[in-house]
């Protein structure tokens, strides 16, 4: 655990980047420092290796003061991560990965194991490590300089905007891979992002930083969006806070029902009730959307309306099944398992009125489909 | 005008024996050059306010006559090499040092930020990251300096040591136009050898700048 007590830098001009900040970043976890520029969260997270020393107050890493260690040992136990990756330009990739090993002495062979290894986890291809970085893009700079930052296995990583400097598609390709390394590694990550949706979308617990170095809440991600602590705070996070907020709702305790839902052999005219119904093949995949009123015959060879997208149950979330109710023709939000086979189909109405805790309909039809995909499939 | 070919065929040893000599007096200087250039250098741009004084000095010391200095330093080290060796070191310093400055100056802010971070302490930030990035620049002046170095060194056989400055002189005398062109088209062929030596070194030991560095 890393943490804050009182922490307050001012330059000799005057200028206070930190104000009388505390705070922890709890193991294991990601901390998110996000505010305005000028709000001292990269001052904040350079205190924590020294960068920066605070002028009150101290900083302390699992119980001990980092002020007790050497800046530079200091710094090889701990990775770091910034804005435009910072590459040595004169070294391979490979190189690149073996900064820290080489300083605290591996030898070669483990050094270079450990980064081919490492490349192969942030989804380099291992041809690219006799490469130099001006040979790479901006997007796969920043994955050698997670994987630099991961190489000697530091408990703790500092990222400093790591993902600001990339185009928007890879950026969220690179904050999923970063999530999905997280999940497997449990480091303790304290993030900086002047960006509040990336902040809600990684942190474990944000911590809004305001001008002036004060620090105004320090809140998991949907508190934050449900009880943002002042105007600034409500301010900096933006427009359609309420939805956003469901972006934390789980789907598996979603009442969902079977009633549009047909099987493809299901004449037309048994089909009668609902305006439109989902007709799904024998594995309950869904095929499509029919209008009853205009179909005749099987459904399955009605003309069928493309069913859009439909949510995983219990893996995305109330957001992500609302989205799927507004762009389906029916207003219905098709649920799937992880085979993709239909487990049911929900209203948008029903989608705001989320229990904390239910049983969903054709839960058991479901588990009886035959699963012809692979896990994840 | 007339070369007389056979002259030159029975005087190829001469004329390399003192090509080689210009070379000595021309590189070696270049070399002190570079050994002195790489401290200041540093100092310069670790106390920025050394610099402007630092460049004045080197500026000043190039725009001095190489003949004056020739006189001055004859009064230390007589009618040696050195007298011809030390100006043309000053010399150089006017080149190396803002090369210098410039090679450590072009390690951007992220990868200096990033080195810190890692856990280098500055001498083997030094070391291992902001020299060796500053090495296309640092070269790019060397070059500068070995070319004009190579060309000033003729001057030096006023007092007596100038390699192919003899052949100048000595053609010059005798009115025998051979020698004199002989020794300057060797003069230039050093100075373009050296200058495609250097180019080389500099490919092969900095393959990662062949992007940013136009050599």
């Amino acid at each position: 655990m890393i943490t804050f007590e009182g922490v307050t830098k001012r330059y000799p001009g005057g200028t206070v980047a930190l104000d009388d900040v505390s705070l922890d970043c709890p193991t294991g976890r990601i901390t998110v420092f996000v505010g305005t520029s000028g709000g001292g969260k990269t001052t904040a997270l350079r205190t924590i290796n020294r960068m920066v020393e605070p002028t009150s107050g101290r900083v302390l890493i699992d119980g001990q003061d980092v002020r007790e260690r050497k800046p530079a040992e200091l710094r090889r136990g701990i990775g770091y991560v910034i804005q435009h990756a910072g590459l040595f330009p004169h070294r391979t990739i490979l190189n690149n990965i073996t900064t820290v090993p080489d300083l605290v002495g591996w030898n070669k062979k483990k050094a270079r194991d450990r980064a081919l290894e490492l490349m192969e986890r942030v989804g380099l291809e291992p041809a690219m490590a006799k490469r130099y970085p001006f040979q790479l893009s901006g997007g796969q700079q920043q994955r050698v300089g997670v994987a630099r930052a991961l190489a000697a296995d530091p408990p703790i990583m500092l990222m400093d905007e790591p993902f600001s400097a990339v185009d928007p598609v890879v950026r969220a390709e690179l904050q999923d891979e970063f999530l999905r390394l997280q999940d497997e590694l449990h480091k303790t990550i304290v993030f900086v992002t002047h960006d509040i949706d990336e902040a809600i979308k990684l942190g474990d617990r944000i911590a809004v930083f305001q001008t002036g170095g004060k620090l105004v809440q320090l809140d998991s991600p949907e508190n934050l969006l449900a009880h943002p602590a002042d105007d600034f705070v409500a301010g900096f996070i933006g427009q359609n806070r309420g939805i956003r907020t469901l972006s934390f709702a789980a789907t598996d305790g979603l009442r969902l029902s079977d009633e549009a839902v047909r099987p493809a052999s299901a004449d037309a005219a048994e089909a009668a009730g609902p305006e439109w119904v989902l007709v799904v093949d024998d594995d309950r995949r869904p095929l499509g959307w029919a209008r009853t009123a205009e179909a005749a015959g099987p459904l399955g060879e009605a003309r069928l309306s493309p069913v859009g997208p439909t949510f995983q149950v219990g893996t995305d979330s109330v957001r992500v099944a609302l989205d799927a109710a507004v762009l389906s023709p029916s207003g219905l939000a098709v649920g799937v398992d992880d085979s993709g086979a239909v487990v049911g189909t929900a209203a948008g109405t029903d989608l705001l009125t989320v229990p904390t805790h239910g049983t969903r309909d054709g839960t058991d039809a479901d588990d009886d489909a035959p699963t012809l995909s692979k896990e994840g499939g | 005008m007339d070369i007389d070919w056979g002259w030159i065929g029975e005087h190829t040893d001469t004329l390399s024996e003192h090509a080689l000599i210009h070379l000595r007096l021309a590189l070696l200087p270049v070399v002190f050059g570079l050994v002195i250039s790489l401290p200041l250098g540093v100092l310069c741009r670790r106390w920025g306010w050394l610099y402007p004084p630092t460049l004045t000095i080197a500026n000043i010391l190039y725009a001095i006559p190489s003949l004056a200095l020739f006189m001055i330093f004859i009064q230390y080290t007589g009618l040696t090499a050195s007298t011809v060796m030390i100006p043309l070191t000053l010399y150089s310093l006017s080149v190396l040092v803002p090369n210098v400055v410039d090679g450590l100056a072009s390690v951007s802010e992220p990868v200096r930020q990033a080195a810190t971070a890692m856990g280098f302490g500055p001498l083997r930030r030094l070391m291992r990251v902001e020299l060796p990035i500053a090495v296309p620049i640092v070269i790019a002046g060397t070059r500068v300096a070995a070319v004009s170095s190579i060309s000033l060194v003729a001057v030096g056989q006023l007092i007596g040591q100038g390699g192919l400055g003899y052949d100048i002189i000595r053609g010059y005398q005798l009115q025998f136009q051979t020698q004199i062109v002989a020794a300057t088209v060797l003069i230039v062929l050093l100075a373009l050898v050296t200058d495609a030596i250097l180019v080389t070194v500099q490919r092969l030991l900095t393959p990662w700048a062949r992007a940013r560095v136009k050599s």
